[in-house]
């Protein structure tokens, strides 16, 4: 129900926000309170590994509810969200890339190593600038920001929807993939970027900085689901909720339904880079494999998983599937295509609405159990004509 | 007739409530205005040189059988489609054919579809909250706040269309003549110049048909309504001035006494009785 | 490769075509498109049949033979040549094989006895060996016993006149032919004394002209004979473009102008061949494209359903001519052409059980139906990678399937390409057919239009969708079958294939079957014209940029489906 509050300190008097959040924090604390406080060796004890696995799920968290913004809210499907995602990495894997210094292979205080290993002369135009810290974040958010804007631009204004739109987001990175595997790009090619050594001066393999990029982690999903609750219970999200179930109704009480798609597709865009920024130092490597159709698809069955249009549905997703991927190639890995292709499968066709639906079913919050009810007709029921016209 | 138009004039100029009302210049007459337009799909001509004009204040109905070109003629109006030639003007002074869809509804042309497209997954409240003239920009619509003024409009329109005691519901869940009327309400929230309503009275029972009646005749004088209805009755008990569709092109037009005595009307309809 | 086969594959899939043009007719139901498959089969079947014989005659007593190829290994090197010559005149049948063998240094000769042998294989210590006179085997041998005898270039260059010499007096025109090809460059003063005199005796226009092209360059080269120049200045072959390159920097002015003039105008030819090679590869391309596209086009375009397992189906057909193979061990002609009713049938079977699983319960809702296939194309993939192997699979090319077209001398056609285009081609007629003029094309397409009018009118729906989903599936498989001629068999061979036949068919406009032949040639085309700018991998980025952009100007494709009900 609308109320009066402004839209970004309405979340925090929500009841799932508040939830969300407590969960959240406590877990983050507790992680790290277990890892600094009991030696190693204790049962309870969390070791380094584990804490950047972890920080790696939150990002895929992070992911999860800006696809699910786009997707649960607005009824569009990207299947291209990687591309952000591995933009924004690739923005923190410049910054990272120039950090290295003169303590390369090959000692080239400007040059990355691969990059003098192509016998290249100087730093091509668009790495200037990476050496700094605030230019490197800001392009995290403008890189995946402005891609998102042009393409979004595009879509939207020749109102090109539904599984077209899906299709052409799946080409989008499929295309962004091939050139970065190119050498010729300047972003590293086959290998990517990595052998990074430090963060903003710290020593990227201690301790403190993996704990720290973790808390990281864990700060941005808190403010990224913030900032989502946020727009999705304002007068805006009802707009995007609008589109997504009645785009010419929408067009005829006078919104212009390309701009919403379009600013709720940017700011998507743009978290989906800060997790992909927070994921590469994490992980210690970013290549063009981020980029795949693949992984673009499987974020989406992390939302279809944890239940479209809740937000906090695309968190339970994505961590699920992230933890039964790491069980799964660690003791058969045979078995985990077969595993996540049967998660496609099974979710789709005998779990619409997800866990959150699930949820929903025990009476646990009214609203959202509606919501995703009509999630379902809305944004999978539109057929083929409609969505192309 | 002038001393309406003059009503609607000032009606317009004073009131302080709707200052995105848009400056429609009516002085010249009509507030739409439709000439020579055709407009054909793959051949079939759908409209075939289509002359209309809706005065202001006007109510005004529109009938004539399947595939007359009623749908697509409001698609023309409301932007939704491009004629192939002619020409369509609101009032004197906006060429209808240079705007987009919400351009055209944030002039003032609300309509209501056939089949009636509410916003199943958001609350009665929440759809008229949406429609409500306000300023539709991306940043105001994000940072948007309920005011009591707004939450008073709303109240009134859920009033009007008896759907008070739903507000909090999905519009989902309510039946066809329930989204009808919550569509109406949608528009009557738009505070529009002009109405367009597709058969507004289709899943309606008796009593809520009456209703409907009263309500459109109530809003011409203030609005220009245009109707396009199945039902006779329906057009007999609120009609003025009915103009007949056929073929894409206007066959009759006048009062329903007068139309439905014309003969070429007569054939039209039992023409297409037998077929 | 025989002439008889092009003809064969130029005459048999029109007759096929007429063929199934006439059962399509007279059959009714759900049968058509298995017998349309069926005959897809008779060309290659035309073509696998027809292969050519030769036949050589005249026959050394072996003491003859033992005597000449002693003389042979014991003249000293400046008599060779003569006694090359008299065994190459003996018109015995063996004597190719002494003196290839001769040449390639593998003609020995058993220590401390006089019998010769050839070399087959000569890794490690033991060599396999077989007699020089009866051909047999004659086992393993050590190197040690075996005294090889010696050839140099001066005598191997010597061998190769020789021996285009005896072929020149071939009975078969086309051993004649490929003997003055071999000619060309490698004419010598005494060769071409003899040349005229064979060039009078030749009959045929083709071989004579290239025996003149022949002793031409020889000409031009040694005398700089003007008239040498004229005969080739037309030329693509690359010795007489070397002959005339040398007579351009000549010291004789006229001569190397004339040179020049002749150089500038094969310069012309060579682009405009070069442009049709282009043009050939952007075809084959784009016939890859069609036949990987077209079967989306119709599970997509007709029937509205995104089946992301489309590539896997595909993959699926690949790996059935693979199985085919391996069943029919040395056949693989044959395993081909039965894998193509093969193919479809398992695809088909494979796509059925697709729809009846999963896609009927998702109707309605296109993008659950894009994510659930899309987990059924993950799990096909492994279920290669684990019941088959992860690594890439051979699939052997028939020998009628491999070799090239020869157009002229820079052009020439590789076979499986042609084949493919020509296939591709065929698979589009067929579908068309089955489209407009069978029952089924009909009833698909009222389905389409209008489900609920089309089940009263007592069109089975359901029977219509199976159907239409297996007609797609097993085109889906057909292109595997194919694909299994020009690319690695492995499980990621459907995923290369799938964003670029979504490609298509939505740059072709869906539901539009001429759409998605069109749009799958233009795209193989323009990657192929764009290639020798920007290199493979950026033209295919390219062409797909080109695509998202369009789809933004024309969001229906090229052909988009017009009217009333498609404004929505």
């Amino acid at each position: 129900m609308p109320d009066s509050r402004s839209w970004l300190a309405r979340p925090f008097t929500e009841r799932s926000t508040q939830i969300f959040l407590a969960v959240l924090t406590l877990s983050v604390l507790a992680i790290t309170l277990l890892h600094v406080l009991l030696p190693e060796g204790h049962p309870l004890h969390v070791s380094t590994f584990t804490v950047t696995l972890l920080g790696k799920y939150l990002c895929y968290a992070l992911l999860a509810v800006a696809v699910d913004l786009v997707w649960g809210y607005l009824g569009i499907l990207s299947l291209g969200h990687g591309a952000f995602f591995a933009l924004g990495g690739y923005a923190m894997g410049m910054y990272l890339m120039r950090e290295i210094g003169d303590r390369g292979v090959y000692g080239n205080p400007e040059l990355p190593d691969f990059m003098v290993f192509l016998n290249w002369q100087e730093l091509p135009w668009f790495w200037q600038g990476f050496d700094m810290p605030a230019f490197a974040f800001l392009m995290v958010l403008l890189a995946p920001g402005l891609l998102a804007l042009v393409f979004g631009f595009l879509a939207f204004r020749s109102r090109v929807t539904g599984v077209y739109l899906s299709i052409i987001t799946q080409a989008l990175t499929f295309a962004l993939m091939l050139a970065f595997f190119r050498n010729e790009m300047g972003f590293g090619g086959n290998n990517g970027l990595t052998d990074f050594k430090d963060i903003l001066g710290f020593d990227l393999r201690t301790d403190a900085v993996r704990i720290a990029l973790f808390i990281a982690s864990g700060v941005a999903l808190g403010l990224g689901y913030l900032l989502c609750r946020g727009i999705v219970g304002s007068k805006l999200g009802r707009l995007s909720i609008a589109c997504r179930d009645a785009e010419a109704r929408t067009r005829f009480l006078g919104y212009r339904v390309e701009r919403v798609q379009l600013f709720i597709f940017v700011v998507s865009a743009m978290l989906a880079g800060v997790a992909g920024a927070l994921y590469v130092p994490q992980v210690g490597i970013i290549n063009p494999g981020e980029f795949s159709p693949l992984f673009s698809i499987e974020v989406v069955v992390w939302v279809a998983l944890g239940g479209r249009a809740t937000l906090y549905g695309a968190v339970l997703g994505a961590l699920i599937v992230n933890y039964a991927k790491t069980v799964f190639t660690g003791i058969m890995p045979d078995a985990w295509l077969f595993a996540l292709g049967g998660l496609f499968v099974l979710v789709t066709v005998l779990l619409p609405k997800g866990i959150a639906g699930l949820f929903a079913q025990r009476g646990w919050g009214r609203r959202s159990q509606s919501s995703a009810a009509k999630t379902e007709s809305a944004s999978g029921s539109r057929p083929i004509e409609e969505a192309t016209a | 007739m002038s001393l309406l138009k003059e009503m609607a004039t000032r009606d317009r100029v004073f009131d302080f409530l709707t200052p995105r009302t848009s400056p429609v210049d009516v002085t010249h007459g009509p507030i739409l205005y439709l000439e020579d337009v055709s407009v054909s799909f793959d051949g079939f001509k759908a409209i075939n040189d289509l002359n209309l004009t809706i005065d202001d204040g006007e109510l005004r109905c529109i009938i004539g059988p399947n595939g007359a070109g009623k749908t697509t003629m409001m698609d023309i109006i409301t932007g939704k489609t491009r004629p192939d030639s002619g020409s369509v003007w609101f009032g004197s002074r906006h060429d209808l054919l240079r705007m987009s869809e919400p351009e055209i509804a944030t002039l003032g042309i609300g309509r209501k579809f056939q089949k009636p497209t509410v916003f199943e997954a958001l609350s009665v409240f929440e759809n008229l909250e949406l429609a409500m003239a306000t300023d539709k920009r991306i940043f105001p619509t994000l940072a948007a706040r309920m005011s009591g003024e707004t939450r008073a409009r709303i109240e009134e329109v859920l009033e009007t269309i008896h759907l008070k005691e739903w507000h909090a519901r999905e519009a989902g869940i309510l039946s066809h003549g329930q989204k009808q009327w919550l569509e109406i309400g949608m528009l009557l929230m738009q505070k529009p110049r002009l109405l367009l309503v597709d058969e507004p009275v289709a899943g309606m029972t008796e009593q809520e048909m009456e209703r409907t009646a009263e309500l459109l005749t109530s809003l011409a004088g203030r609005q220009s309504v245009v109707v396009v209805e199945h039902d006779m009755g329906f057009v007999r008990s609120i009609a003025r001035k009915v103009t007949v569709l056929h073929q894409g092109a206007v066959l009759a037009e006048g009062s329903m006494d007068a139309v439905s005595s014309d003969p070429k009307v007569v054939e039209v309809y039992l023409g297409e009785s037998d077929g | 490769m025989p002439s008889e086969t092009d003809d064969a594959f130029v005459r048999s899939p029109w007759m096929a075509f007429l063929m199934s043009i006439s059962v399509a007719t007279m059959y009714r139901g759900c049968w058509q498109w298995m017998l349309l498959v069926c005959l897809l089969s008779f060309p290659l079947f035309a073509a696998a049949q027809s292969e050519s014989a030769t036949g050589q005659s005249a026959r050394l007593s072996d003491g003859a033979a033992q005597s000449l190829l002693t003389r042979l290994a014991e003249a000293r090197n400046p008599a060779k040549p003569a006694v090359i010559d008299e065994i190459a005149m003996s018109g015995d049948a063996r004597a190719r094989g002494w003196l290839e063998a001769f040449s390639a240094s593998k003609l020995a000769r058993l220590k401390d006895a006089e019998r010769f042998l050839i070399i087959d294989n000569n890794r490690g210590r033991e060599w396999a060996v077989s007699d020089a006179l009866s051909g047999e085997s004659a086992g393993k041998v050590s190197r040690r016993d075996l005294k090889t005898l010696r050839s140099n270039n001066s005598l191997r260059g010597h061998i190769d006149g020789v021996l285009s010499m005896i072929d020149l007096s071939s009975p078969d025109a086309e051993v004649r032919l490929a003997a003055a090809r071999g000619l060309r460059g490698s004419v010598d003063e005494a060769m071409a004394e003899r040349l005229p005199s064979l060039i009078e005796q030749e009959g045929d226009d083709a071989i004579r002209a290239t025996l003149k092209e022949a002793l031409a360059i020889q000409q031009l080269e040694a005398n700089g004979d003007p008239a040498a120049l004229d005969t080739l200045s037309g030329s693509l072959n690359a010795a007489a473009i070397a002959a005339i390159n040398g007579a351009a920097v000549s010291d004789d002015p006229q001569l190397a102008q004339a040179a020049k003039v002749a150089l500038a105008g094969i310069e012309q030819k060579l682009q405009l061949n070069s442009g049709l090679e282009t043009l050939y590869f952007g075809l084959s391309l784009g016939s890859v494209l069609v036949l990987a596209a077209i079967g989306l086009a119709i599970t997509f375009g007709v029937m509205g359903v995104i089946n992301m397992a489309h590539g896997e189906l595909i993959m699926l057909g690949a790996y059935t001519t693979w199985g085919m193979q391996q069943l029919l061990p040395g056949q693989p002609g044959l395993a081909l052409l039965l894998s193509i009713p093969a193919g479809f049938l398992v695809a088909a079977a494979v796509g059925v059980i697709i729809e009846r699983s999963v896609i009927q319960h998702l109707k309605g809702r296109p993008l659950e139906t894009l994510l659930a296939t899309f987990g059924i194309s993950l799990i096909l993939q492994q279920l290669v990678r684990t019941t088959i192997s992860p690594l890439n699979r051979i699939v052997v090319t028939p020998e009628w399937m491999s070799g090239s077209l020869m157009i002229n001398e820079a052009l020439s056609l590789t076979l499986n390409r042609l084949y493919i285009i020509g296939f591709a081609l065929f698979v589009f007629a067929g579908l068309m057919l089955i489209m407009r003029r069978t029952r089924l094309g009909l009833e698909v397409r009222a389905v389409t239009q209008n489900r609920a009018m089309a089940r009263s009118m007592g069109i089975k729906a359901t029977r219509v969708d199976i159907m239409t989903f297996a007609l797609g599936s097993g085109v889906a498989g057909l292109a595997g079958v194919a694909l299994s001629q020009i690319t690695n068999v492995g499980p990621n061979l459907g995923q290369n294939y799938i964003i670029d036949s979504f490609m298509v068919v939505v740059f072709g406009g869906v539901g539009n079957l001429w759409g998605t032949l069109v749009a799958g040639m233009s795209l193989g085309l323009l990657n192929q014209f764009l290639e020798p700018w920007a290199g493979a991998v950026l033209a295919k980025i390219v062409v797909l940029v080109f695509i998202i952009l369009f789809i933004q100007k024309r969001p229906r494709g090229l052909f988009p489906q017009k009217g009333r009900a498609a404004e929505g």
